[in-house]
């Protein structure tokens, strides 16, 4: 039920977004890709962000048009994990911008960026290590509700209905991602891939735009890739969740990306359909060390 | 395998009791409910009035879970707000001539305020180095309290002389067992309201904030808030327990409300189990009696007989009187488990 309502939300928000407002104009790679008139909804421009004298991202553009898959990809230490926490606000880029719709996320507070849509998962299982697979898909939702110290404490009938909504939701997600038998195991018992599993259901419990997802294939085996792969393209084509995906494994990537984004040591090196990219020369150089020389 | 997934189920629930447990709770409520209303009429009014004063300490320790427990914030300075609340309470009454029962709330909110505004500052502050800075309030407050600034007030060193409400209703109970029913009824009361946080929205943010702050923010949870509130509404917790306790006994002075008082308060913590809600009433228990069992024990060595009763504590109960309890509850439970099948 409430899948369809946020994917009626996200449709009408498109033709909205569509005046191409860029603001950006490197934005523009992704676009042509894409083969629709659509703004983008995720627009990062000349992003660059320096730890000391290290440049972790190197004027770093792109741009995801709304119920796109990207793959972002690139050996270790280019800069990818940097990137994702820069649009989920934990990072502050030294320059640059990152626009969502339209509209700037660098002026939000980390805290704000769920309410805006933009959920993720975590390369390490940032998971809520105490508390049961229930509670943590729970606290997902935490940014689509309402409620404070007050109203909890004396169970009001708001929050009471609150709480009804939230377990509604996290019920749904916990049956879509097969996680019902473990709902009220504690999350720290569980093996990895269903950990990650986990990661997936808190971070579609809030209801995201835009999903953020670094490395979820990490430490799962072949088979588990697989269907995560399925995963992922059903998220975005039955909930209408654009996906920015960070991940190693290339089979993944090339699969279910529709633009494949290439970094390297912070720069981007490439950008376009996983053929393309794939076939690149300086992304196999990059990733097979001097082999181009 | 089976076998084993059903245990865990159990011992892993946190905030969704399974049914098992719930039925072992309402039936361990039913029973202390039924023993704690029975017991003051059975019991000298020395004792009803220690027994007050334990339930009185609980109630500061549940503002302590909720703090540390639950949101892992650590607090070596609730003997001020305990102070602030026994001392909103007594200048109430005794200048401003405000019912006794007023106070309970006004000491309350008046605490509430204190501790946001001290949750400001500690924001910046992590684990050992917070436990410092409340440090500083506790061993302030006394002085505070002394002062002449305040002392048209508080009476400075002289500290306040109250007068223990009677039943009301004419009611045919002492004050002491009149008292002993308040605070029970409020005791129950706030930790109610303190289990309910605990398994709202509110209690898992203040979880997830302890469990790992990062991905809390990413969640949306607005960190720099729930941690100033939740110290707010421990402050407001300990802060009616001060009220109740400068009422039970007679008498408020700024070195009630020392370091020591504070100390007790997390050794009640610890002891009680540091998540635990109805441990907290073990963990008063244990400030209140223990003390005196180490000083019957031996009059000139009380001070080691209670460290050495403390470490025998803390050594068989790692996770304080809720873990042994849960310990205890789930061997019983898998037991029944293991008997279903055959």
């Amino acid at each position: 039920m409430t899948w369809g309502m946020h994917e009626a939300a996200a449709t009408t928000e498109r033709p909205v977004s569509s005046t191409r407002q860029q603001g950006c104009g490197a934005a523009g790679g992704a676009d042509a890709t894409s083969a629709f008139s659509r703004a983008p909804m995720l627009s990062v421009c000349d992003l660059t962000i320096r730890f000391g004298g290290i440049v972790a991202l190197d004027k770093v553009s792109f741009a995801i048009g709304a119920g796109q898959i990207l793959g972002l990809i690139g050996p270790n230490g280019a800069g990818k994990t940097t990137l994702f926490n820069c649009v989920s606000r934990l990072y502050t880029p030294t320059s640059g911008d990152i626009l969502f719709n339209g509209a700037s996320l660098l002026g939000q507070p980390a805290h704000r960026i769920a309410q805006l849509g933009v959920n993720r998962t975590f390369q390490n299982l940032a998971l809520f290590r105490s508390m049961s697979v229930l509670d943590n898909v729970r606290v997902g939702a935490h940014a689509r509700s309402r409620g404070d110290f007050f109203t909890d404490a004396l169970r009001l009938g708001r929050a009471r209905a609150e709480q009804r909504k939230i377990d509604t939701r996290a019920a749904a997600l916990l049956a879509d991602l097969g996680l019902e038998s473990v709902a009220y195991r504690c999350v720290a018992d569980l093996p990895t891939g269903t950990q990650k599993r986990v990661e997936l259901a808190r971070a579609l419990a809030g209801e995201p735009k835009l999903l953020l997802l670094d490395e979820p294939a990490g430490g799962l085996n072949h088979h588990d890739v697989e269907e995560l792969g399925r995963t992922i393209t059903g998220i975005r084509d039955r909930h209408g969740v654009t996906v920015l995906l960070v991940e190693h494994h290339m089979n993944l990537v090339m699969s279910v990306s529709d633009t494949v984004v290439a970094l390297d040591f912070g720069r981007k090196i490439a950008e376009g359909t996983p053929e393309e990219v794939r076939n690149d020369a300086e992304v196999i150089r990059a990733y097979l060390g001097g082999a181009a020389t | 395998m089976a076998q084993q997934d059903i245990s865990f189920s159990d011992t892993a629930v946190r905030g969704l009791p399974s049914v098992e447990q719930n039925s072992w709770a309402l039936w361990g409520t039913v029973l202390f409910l039924a023993v704690a209303i029975a017991l003051p009429f059975f019991l000298r009014s020395f004792v009803v009035f220690q027994l007050t004063l334990a339930m009185i300490y609980a109630i500061a320790i549940i503002g302590l879970v909720l703090l540390t427990g639950i949101n892992g914030q650590f607090s070596l300075g609730h003997s001020a707000f305990f102070g602030i609340g026994a001392y909103t309470a007594a200048v109430l009454m005794d200048q401003f001539g405000v019912s006794f029962y007023w106070t309970l709330p006004v000491a309350g909110v008046v605490c509430f305020v204190f501790g946001f505004l001290f949750g400001l500052p500690a924001l910046r502050l992590e684990g050992i180095y917070l436990a410092l800075a409340t440090f500083a309030l506790a061993i302030a407050m006394p002085q505070i309290l002394k002062s002449s600034l305040f002392e048209h007030w508080t009476g400075g060193v002289q500290g306040i002389v109250l007068i223990k409400p009677d039943a009301p209703f004419g009611l045919p109970i002492s004050s002491d067992q009149w008292l002993y029913f308040l605070t029970l009824a409020i005791g129950l009361m706030l930790a109610v309201c303190a289990m309910n946080i605990v398994n709202s929205r509110t209690g898992r943010a203040l979880i997830a904030i302890r469990d790992n702050p990062i991905a809390a923010r990413a969640m949306g949870i607005d960190i720099s808030l729930y941690k100033t509130l939740a110290f707010g509404v421990s402050a407001l917790f300990t802060g009616i327990a001060g009220a109740l306790s400068g009422v039970a006994i007679q008498f408020v002075a700024p070195d009630s409300f020392t370091f020591n008082l504070a100390i007790g308060l997390f050794v009640g913590l610890v002891v009680g189990g540091v998540q635990s809600i109805p441990a907290a009433l073990f963990g008063g228990l244990f400030v209140l009696f223990v003390p005196n069992i180490a000083e019957s024990v031996s009059k000139g060595l009380a001070g080691a007989v209670y460290g050495v009763i403390l470490i025998l504590v803390i050594y068989m109960m790692p996770s304080g009187a809720a873990g042994l309890a849960r310990l205890v509850a789930d061997k019983v439970l898998m037991k029944a488990h293991r008997k279903g099948p055959r």
